[in-house]
């Protein structure tokens, strides 16, 4: 893996379940955007030679930049950076579910209920100013 | 004043709404779109329910009523802004059809290459990219006026563009993303002076206070249904008559046309040469209701407590830290833009979304604004006439969490 896959697996090595741990314990929406935050703060900074246009997922109104990198043996791994706080924790919780997984496992991955279960499921909305949605969509268009 | 708001909010159901968390609606983003009073959503189920036919078709009875209240929907337009006749109201899908269709229609057959269009720092998309398409055609020039550093237009650049003898000179009343009402009275007499057709953008304008397009003596005036408390997808295109009885016909189609053959069409006199197919009617019924609900009002009363709402809001967040305000106390409309240093405008949205409290978080539509403002986007709150002393309260309150939240 070049290095900024590695850090970004080195710092967030999360899976779901981790994640929905996580949020299990957060208290009312300050809890759970405090944890979203949190984890966002954790979210290594993409070096600024990789926040390139053509790494700017479309559709977001804050800019958040995804790189990927498919393994020989199939597995998917991501780093992504944000100049918005809320959306560099989702994109945690996002990646956190995708990373490792084969383009298979992640178009089976039921993201809706996964953001169900952390209760955030208004993030997927496809509104226009709605990074998550776009995010996912990137992602799912990779796979 | 108080009782009076009290009266209003009852008029508009949508204000009683829980959102995000179970919290009450703090509707601070009229700039977007209004909410609808009663009267208005009546209007559109009572068409449905009883009126609704095709207009200016067939000979029946429903048809027959449709078009009568179709048609006094027009003169109700027509007196609410003062034009001199209801065929010089022009029913548009909002105020971005109506300057695609001015800027379509008298550009394409009015410019040419080397023609000045003025345009200014403050618009909105929608007075932008149907001017660039016109000028892409024709090799029209787009000059904008620039901005003051309080956020006004600059009427000495502005004085040098009609010196250049600009073609047309196309502004808003009123910016959306910062408030900003322009001295668009003087501005228009001093286009026409320059021998400039004039378009005004009234959509930010519209739903705060009185408008005479005759004593304005602009050429073309537009405006949204949405914005002035009334449905979406209907809007205004006020143009004098002898500019538009002189205009192509943008779209072609049903109720636009006198004659059709093969050969030859003939179109249709104003305002249906330029309203083929069928129209929303039940959004212009709907809009009618609205102007009818506003009219029982007065009107200045109400901008004065719109007024007070955003001085209130807006002395408060002076006396915050860290804040950066991207717009005038003085000459705004009740726009409120502002960006907390080092934060993202969309974690502010996000944050205060989760407090029942609905404001916009972006550039506006009107990015090169942003540019000018050397901004990405800004958080936006506008008030409206069913704003009360709650709501400023609530603002604060939250913006105070979020400040607490993000420290």
């Amino acid at each position: 893996m070049t290095p900024i896959f590695t850090t970004f697996a080195e710092q967030i090595h999360y899976s779901a379940t981790d994640i929905i741990k996580l949020f299990d314990q957060a208290r009312g929406w300050e809890g759970k955007y405090r944890q979203i935050m949190l984890l966002g703060k954790q979210l290594p900074a993409l070096p600024d030679a990789c926040k390139q246009d053509e790494h700017l997922v479309k559709g977001c109104e804050s800019q958040v930049w995804l790189h990927y990198q498919l393994n020989k043996q199939g597995y998917f791994h991501f780093a992504a950076d944000s100049d918005a706080r809320i959306i560099k924790g989702l994109v945690v919780i996002i990646l956190s579910a995708f990373n490792g997984l084969s383009g298979q496992q992640i178009a089976q991955f039921d993201i809706e209920a996964y953001f169900a279960e952390l209760d955030l499921l208004k993030h997927l909305s496809p509104s226009r100013s709605n990074g998550i949605h776009a995010i996912v969509r990137a992602v799912l268009g990779l796979v | 004043m108080s009782a009076n708001i009290d009266n209003i909010r009852q008029d508009f159901p949508i204000l009683t709404t829980q959102t995000a968390n179970d919290c009450d609606l703090v509707y601070l983003d009229n700039a977007a779109t209004t909410q609808k009073p009663t009267v208005v959503i009546d209007a559109v189920n009572r068409y449905y329910h009883t009126s609704n036919a095709n207009v200016h078709r067939a000979a029946h009875y429903l048809s027959d009523k449709a078009t009568l209240v179709f048609e006094q929907a027009r003169q109700t337009v027509q007196t609410f802004i003062n034009a001199r006749s209801s065929d010089e109201i022009i029913w548009t899908r909002g105020t971005t059809e109506a300057i695609n269709l001015v800027a379509a229609s008298w550009g394409e057959q009015n410019l040419k290459a080397g023609d000045i269009i003025v345009l200014s720092a403050l618009e909105h998309h929608a007075n932008i990219v149907p001017w660039q398409l016109v000028a892409q055609k024709t090799g029209a020039i787009i000059k904008p006026v620039r901005l003051t550093e309080h956020f006004e237009l600059d009427l000495a650049h502005y004085k040098t563009l009609l010196a250049e003898s600009p073609k047309m000179v196309a502004l808003s009343h009123v910016s959306n993303a910062i408030g900003t009402i322009n001295p668009i009275e003087t501005m228009v007499a001093l286009a026409k002076a320059a021998g400039a057709v004039t378009l005004v953008d009234g959509a930010q304008a519209i739903s705060h206070f009185a408008l005479d397009v005759q004593q304005l003596d602009c050429d073309f005036y537009v405006f949204s249904g949405h914005k002035l408390f009334g449905p979406t997808g209907i809007g205004v295109l006020y143009g004098k008559a002898e500019r538009l009885n002189v205009m192509p016909p943008w779209q072609g189609g049903g109720e636009m046309i006198d004659k059709v053959s093969f050969e030859h069409t003939s179109f249709n006199q104003l305002p249906f040469k330029f309203e083929a197919g069928t129209p929303n009617i039940a959004g212009v019924i709907g809009l009618a209701a609205a102007i009818d609900y506003l009219n029982a009002f007065d009107r200045h009363a109400l901008q004065q407590h719109e007024q007070r709402l955003f001085y209130q809001v807006y002395d408060w967040m002076t006396k915050q830290p860290n804040i950066q305000l991207l717009c005038n106390r003085d000459n705004n409309v009740g726009i409120i833009s502002f960006l907390l240093k080092g934060e993202h405008h969309q974690d502010i949205g996000t944050l205060l979304d989760q407090q029942g409290i609905a404001v916009r978080a972006g550039h506006h539509c009107a990015m090169p604004l942003m540019t000018a403002l050397g901004v990405s986007g800004t958080v936006r709150l506008s008030f409206s006439i069913y704003n009360n002393d709650a709501d400023a309260s609530a603002f604060i309150t939250g913006f105070t969490k979020v400040m607490e939240l993000l420290a």
